[in-house]
């Protein structure tokens, strides 16, 4: 049994030691709400203080122990009761004993792996949080706060464009290009269609951005989609030899890098739906996956001291000790 | 790869369209109209019929022009071929309209001038519908019912030509 401080003679905070430095970022909570939560980068320090204070400064408060956690888990909504930690960290701040007074107590996780994206989807979760725990014989006092961490990666050394013809036979035939195949978060989508054969009436054509959440596993794989975006990039009839530009701006767009059979339990991925529309509403269309990375911001306009050393040792973003390259599977793997 | 801090959002090289192309008639010409109801026979044995022409430039179309009649029993024919041998859904037909061929009606039933224009609207949207489909246009009962004389209702269901949907997905 736990309760967050309600109701009980001591209350319970986390202080983060870099609180007025580190950057927040917004996340979307599984009711759909926006909240900022500190960001982190996997190997980065997380510590702090643990504070107790005592309501009522003349009763002493007996306790089992003090610690503090650092958990990384999965949570699958058809599974709740089952989370799946895959960081698991802990100190202890105090041994069994009383308290008569308020106190606070330091702590450090030092160059914490965090492996993967925080997440909230429709049928997953995947958090990090730092978790306070003081024991006691009927209920125990805990406190929680949760950090949000963002994955980075690099220019990716191979990034080969898309082509493709596709087609009807004998109704429509169409190339379509796409510049590259793995485009990060703010990146612009640009791209063509040819039309080699139109023997069909075109109304329109658009492209959609659709999200795949994949839950589970072997017989009891589950997909979800969700169009995240349509953006129509034709209206009218085209004929032969004529040629459709595509310009997608992704920064406008709710989207996470793809995630690849995180710890073995979920996948999200992105695809670029191309669709036809003829007069009679029929629709064709032709799905292609695209990779999306998150790129580390660059430091550019601070003249601070900081960034100025920052800005001469590495090429880009300085203080994000990690980034890998995108698009490779086993790097999920070497983690465990 | 150079790490640009500006996307280069410059359109991607294309060939130019051939002015014939650009100006020349489209390649996906297909119209079907239904008209001039005619009520053929005399008293229980009456139906009507109505005139179903086409004109296309599609390729896969015998013949460029073609008028021939059909009842709406036979347009019941072409719907159950296409729904049992084809993967399309089929639209739905104007109704059957049984009430109004029940005796003792105070007018002409179903050769009430009215219901034979409402009932022509409908036979021509539901055949230009499935014409225009890629799928439907490879199946041999949508040919000969619209470029045949008579529908042999004896036929062997088919494809024209062997069906080959590319990887272009259509539904």
């Amino acid at each position: 049994m736990s309760f967050f401080g309600f109701g009980q003679s001591a209350e319970v905070e986390i202080l983060l030691s870099d609180a007025e430095s580190r950057k927040r970022a917004e996340h979307k909570t599984e009711d759909g709400k926006k909240e900022k939560y500190f960001l982190f980068y996997d190997g980065e320090t997380v510590s702090g203080k643990v504070s107790l204070a005592l309501k009522n400064p003349n009763k002493r408060l007996e306790h089992q122990g003090i610690k503090i956690e650092f958990i990384g888990q999965i949570e699958l909504y058809y599974d709740r009761g089952n989370h799946h930690e895959f960081v698991s960290l802990v100190k202890d701040l105090a041994r069994p004993g009383e308290f008569t007074q308020s106190q606070t107590f330091d702590f450090e996780f030092t160059h914490v792996e965090k492996p993967y994206e925080s997440y909230t989807g429709q049928n997953v979760k995947l958090r990090y949080f730092l978790r306070a725990t003081i024991s006691r014989r009927l209920n125990d006092v805990v406190k929680e706060m949760d950090i949000v961490v963002h994955t980075l990666s690099t220019y990716p050394e191979l990034n080969s464009s898309i082509k493709m013809e596709v087609g009807i036979e004998d109704c429509l035939h169409i190339e379509f290009e796409y510049n590259k195949s793995k485009y990060h978060l703010k990146d612009v989508i640009v791209g063509k269609i040819y039309f080699l054969l139109v023997r069909i009436k075109i109304k329109h054509m658009e492209i959609d951005i659709i999200k795949r959440e994949t839950t589970g596993t072997g017989p009891n794989v589950y997909h979800e989609n969700d169009t995240i975006a349509k953006y129509e990039i034709m209206d009218g009839a085209p004929v032969r030899g004529e040629s459709i530009p595509i310009r997608l701006f992704l920064a406008g767009y709710e989207l996470t890098p793809t995630m690849r059979d995180i710890n073995k339990k979920f996948s999200v991925r992105y695809y670029l739906n191309l669709v036809l529309i003829d007069e009679e509403e029929r629709r064709y269309f032709k799905q292609q996956e695209v990779v999306l990375w998150r790129k580390g911001d660059i430091v550019r306009k601070s003249m601070s001291h900081q960034a100025a050393i920052a800005s001469q040792r590495f090429e880009g973003s300085s203080s994000h000790p990690e980034a890998r390259t995108p698009g490779q599977p086993s790097d999920n793997n070497s983690r465990q | 790869m150079s790490d640009a801090a500006v996307a280069d959002t410059r359109r991607l090289n294309s060939k130019p369209q051939d002015l014939t192309d650009a100006y020349g008639p489209p390649s996906n010409f297909l119209e079907i109209d239904i008209f001039n109801p005619q009520t053929v026979g005399v008293g229980r044995a009456r139906f009507t019929t109505y005139e179903v022409r086409m004109r296309t430039n599609l390729p896969i179309f015998k013949l460029k022009e073609s008028c021939v009649r059909r009842r709406y029993s036979d347009f019941e024919w072409l719907k159950n071929e296409l729904e049992r041998d084809s993967k399309i859904v089929v639209p739905p037909l104007p109704g059957k309209a049984l009430k109004r061929q029940l005796p003792f009606r105070g007018d002409e039933g179903i050769f009430e001038e009215s219901f034979i224009e409402e009932r022509r609207q409908g036979l021509e949207q539901f055949i230009n519908k499935i014409a225009g489909h890629p799928l439907a246009q490879n199946e041999r009962c949508l040919h000969m019912f619209l470029q045949e004389e008579t529908i042999d209702r004896n036929y062997v269901p088919g494809k024209i030509p062997p069906g080959c949907p590319g990887s272009l997905h259509c539904h």
